[in-house]
């Protein structure tokens, strides 16, 4: 659920162009019927001319009751955002991937949303790992090994799309399961299919293999392009997973950002710990040093172990040298907003916008935009609680959905220290 | 800013918002005077908008308790800048800078909680950044807007969480911010701000030509960059600060719930709430048994 809302609370213009439908990617002929009775959203002004309609004011109140709801699922929400997850992403390549009911074709639309699942994912579980496999010509291979880094992962799947054979869920399950095996007891396994055939070219017996993940307690998910088979969904059955058709590209990408905060069922029985962790420092772009992963000297980039000073190549990782688990912190502090909310804004009440012996701030305290309407009458306001500052409606937006911090409230000590005092 | 969307600007169009650090404890302290600081400020203001007619401006004072706008190119009413007389924009902008450094002072003076040595640049981020999304608002053909922070003071560790989100919401917005730290240490926050959204961090050998860094490396418009061989980074302090005592740590331990940072072992977590279970044994265990296997 977290994460619907938070993509929805993306206020930002470019994020809305890679959020929404993708309306913006298509060429104008294939945009035709996707933005019918685009008349409506038109209004003729005074002199008779047609002009989109001036929804600024309707956005603004769309988003205070979005902020409200937020506010209050924030309270009930306790999300295990340091949870260890293992996630083998399994893409299949075969030739039903090629089909065009999806366009261009299955396997592009798979590629683009899972390029947005494994950056969303990162975001949502900043301490997991993630490999990804793909079947193709009835074998499985390993694209990319269990790692940390989204834009690997997203160079490795980009490289190499292409599809053709049949399609083999037991290879795929059985070289996962080789892999998620293998790792420590505290990380979750976890497997997600993308799965494009409607049937699977087995050497063996495949019940087999699904009671070996059972056994293994990978947790096996699928998400089908064509329609429901029996044999995956019972594998999801019995390895406690979800099983899911996309009807449509929209639907599919529904489904799979479903992936990205942990499954609640792991979430609710995970007991809380305190893990120790280092944050290396980056090396000079021109530092020459042997790393400890690949054993090889390498120039630039890098980092170091704070407690052994080992050259590592990639975060985050344990350290082979001293095995402290090393992190980038700023992949720590990208959801530390959740923890420290800013309040809503409280919108400043058009009896004191219209009282003449008040003398109310004249410009935004954010961006400086006049708070005059022509004529020198105030305009329509918000103000922060704390710092008692004013702010137009689209910096208002703008500090909850994406800056998430008060300007105000930071830009004066005193007031600083005042919320210090709160906590 | 008001005739912005009626321009049709060229890529190497930029608007420059610049975070000058005013802090009167840095300064007093540190050998290079502010005064002579300022003058190498000035000339690099005044040619940035020498550079092309159409950049702007804007200077936002970072200081001790308050920040505050000090400039904006696009609201001089007087016609100077266009006839080409500088020294208007230099007493404008030193005019705003005497009353906003008086005013900080006396702001710290009210305060009981005695002298601190950081700048608020928390503060000056956020705003800087609200404008910035003015401009974008502006319309489809903006001029390019980046920030640059004029820092001499050292880190403050409590404004650390608020530094981060606004450091994660200029890469979302892909503004960079650059930065020239003057001062004695290398500022953590910064490197880690010009890394994350690909600006340049430099920190200036020799302060009597600070003017020429500025023009060389913070002048050239995000365009021009592509082309140019700027500084390379001299690698990026990646500490973080402990929710417990806003100390900067390279090691700590992290709440598996919320991930909040703490210097010490708790046995609760003071964000979440969350009750350290015995799982952290295990985890240890785990991973000692993992690293221990190929040696045994
Ligand atoms: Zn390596
Ligand atoms: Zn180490
Ligand atoms: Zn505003
Ligand atoms: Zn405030
Ligand atoms: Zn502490
Ligand atoms: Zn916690």
């Amino acid at each position: 659920m977290n994460n619907g809302d938070r993509r929805r609370v993306n206020g930002e213009a470019e994020e809305d162009d890679d959020e929404d439908e993708g309306n913006e990617d298509l060429d104008a002929w294939e945009r035709a019927y996707a933005d019918e009775r685009s008349w409506e959203a038109l209004q003729e002004d005074e002199s008779g001319l047609l002009r989109p309609i001036d929804n600024n004011t309707l956005y603004h109140a769309q988003y205070r009751r979005r902020i409200r709801s937020l506010s209050s699922l924030a309270t009930t929400a306790r999300i295990q955002k340091g949870l260890i997850r293992y996630l083998c992403i399994v893409v299949d390549l075969s030739k039903a991937a090629a089909e065009m009911d999806y366009r261009p074709s299955r396997m592009v639309v798979v590629a683009k949303h899972v390029d947005a699942f494994i950056r969303e994912f990162f975001d949502q579980n900043p301490l997991s790992q993630l490999a990804l496999v793909t079947i193709k010509d009835g074998v499985a291979h390993c694209l990319t090994d269990l790692g940390g880094s989204p834009e690997s992962h997203v160079k490795a799947l980009m490289g190499k799309l292409e599809c053709s054979g049949e399609s083999s869920l037991q290879n795929a399950l059985d070289l996962v399961h080789g892999y998620l095996n293998q790792i420590p007891s505290y990380g979750h396994r976890e497997v997600l299919v993308l799965y494009s055939a409607l049937s699977t070219c087995d050497p063996g017996d495949i019940m087999e293999t699904i009671q070996k993940c059972k056994k293994s307690k990978i947790r096996c998910s699928v998400i089908g392009l064509s329609a429901e088979i029996f044999i995956c969904k019972h594998l999801c059955q019995e390895t406690g997973g979800s099983y899911s058709v996309a009807l449509d590209e929209g639907h599919f990408k529904e489904l799979i950002l479903e992936h990205a905060p942990p499954p609640p069922a792991i979430a609710e029985f995970a007991i809380a710990n305190l893990i120790k962790m280092g944050f290396p420092q980056r090396a000079a772009e021109s530092s020459i040093a042997i790393c400890s992963c690949h054993k090889e000297a390498k120039i630039g980039g890098g980092y170091t172990c704070p407690r052994c000073k080992a050259r590592v190549c990639e975060l985050p990782t344990e350290c082979r040298i001293c095995g402290l688990t090393l992190i980038s912190s700023p992949h720590l502090a990208r959801s530390y907003h959740h923890l420290f909310p800013i309040v809503p804004f409280d919108e400043v009440s058009p009896s004191l916008l219209n009282d003449p012996h008040i003398r109310l701030p004249r410009s935004c305290f954010g961006c400086q935009q006049s708070l005059l309407n022509p004529g020198n009458k105030p305009s329509l306001r918000v103000a922060c609680p704390k710092c008692k500052q004013h702010f137009c409606l689209d910096c208002d937006i703008y500090i909850h959905e994406s800056l998430h911090n008060c300007p105000g409230c930071e830009s004066f000590r005193h007031s600083k220290s005042a919320i210090a005092g709160e906590e | 800013m008001a005739s912005a969307p009626s321009k049709l600007y060229a890529d190497d169009v930029s608007v420059l918002v610049v975070l000058l650090d005013t802090n009167p404890f840095f300064w007093s302290s540190f050998a290079f005077p502010f005064s002579k600081f300022l003058s190498h400020f000035l000339s690099f203001l005044n040619s940035i908008l020498v550079l092309n007619q159409l950049n702007q401006v804007v200077v936002i004072a970072t200081g001790c308790n308050s920040c505050d706008y000090i400039y904006d190119s696009s609201m001089a009413t007087s016609p100077s800048i266009e006839s080409g007389r500088m020294p208007a924009l230099c007493s404008d902008l030193l005019q705003k800078l005497e009353e906003f450094v008086t005013r900080d002072e006396h702001l710290g003076k009210q305060d009981s909680l005695g002298p601190t040595t950081s700048s608020l640049l928390s503060g000056s981020l956020s705003m800087a950044l609200c404008y910035i999304q003015r401009i974008f608002r502006s319309g489809p053909l903006h001029p390019q807007p980046r920030i640059l922070c004029l820092q001499g003071s050292s880190d403050g560790p409590e404004q650390y969480v608020a530094i981060m989100n606004a450091i994660f919401s200029a890469q979302r917005s892909m503004v960079p911010i650059d930065s020239c730290y003057i001062g004695s240490n290398n500022s953590a926050f910064l490197q880690q701000a010009s890394y994350i959204t690909g600006g340049v961090y430099q920190k200036p050998q020799q302060l009597d030509g600070l003017f020429q860094y500025l023009l060389t490396v913070f002048a050239t418009d995000l365009h021009s960059r592509t082309f140019l061989q700027l500084p390379k980074s001299v690698g990026v302090d990646f500490r973080a600060s402990c929710f417990c005592h806003k100390k900067t740590i390279d090691m700590g331990y992290i709440c598996s719930v919320c991930l909040s940072i703490f210097c010490k072992h708790h046995k609760k977590c003071s964000t979440c709430g969350s009750v350290f279970g015995q799982a952290h044994a295990d985890v240890a265990s785990a991973s000692n048994l993992k690293r221990k296997t190929p040696e045994t």
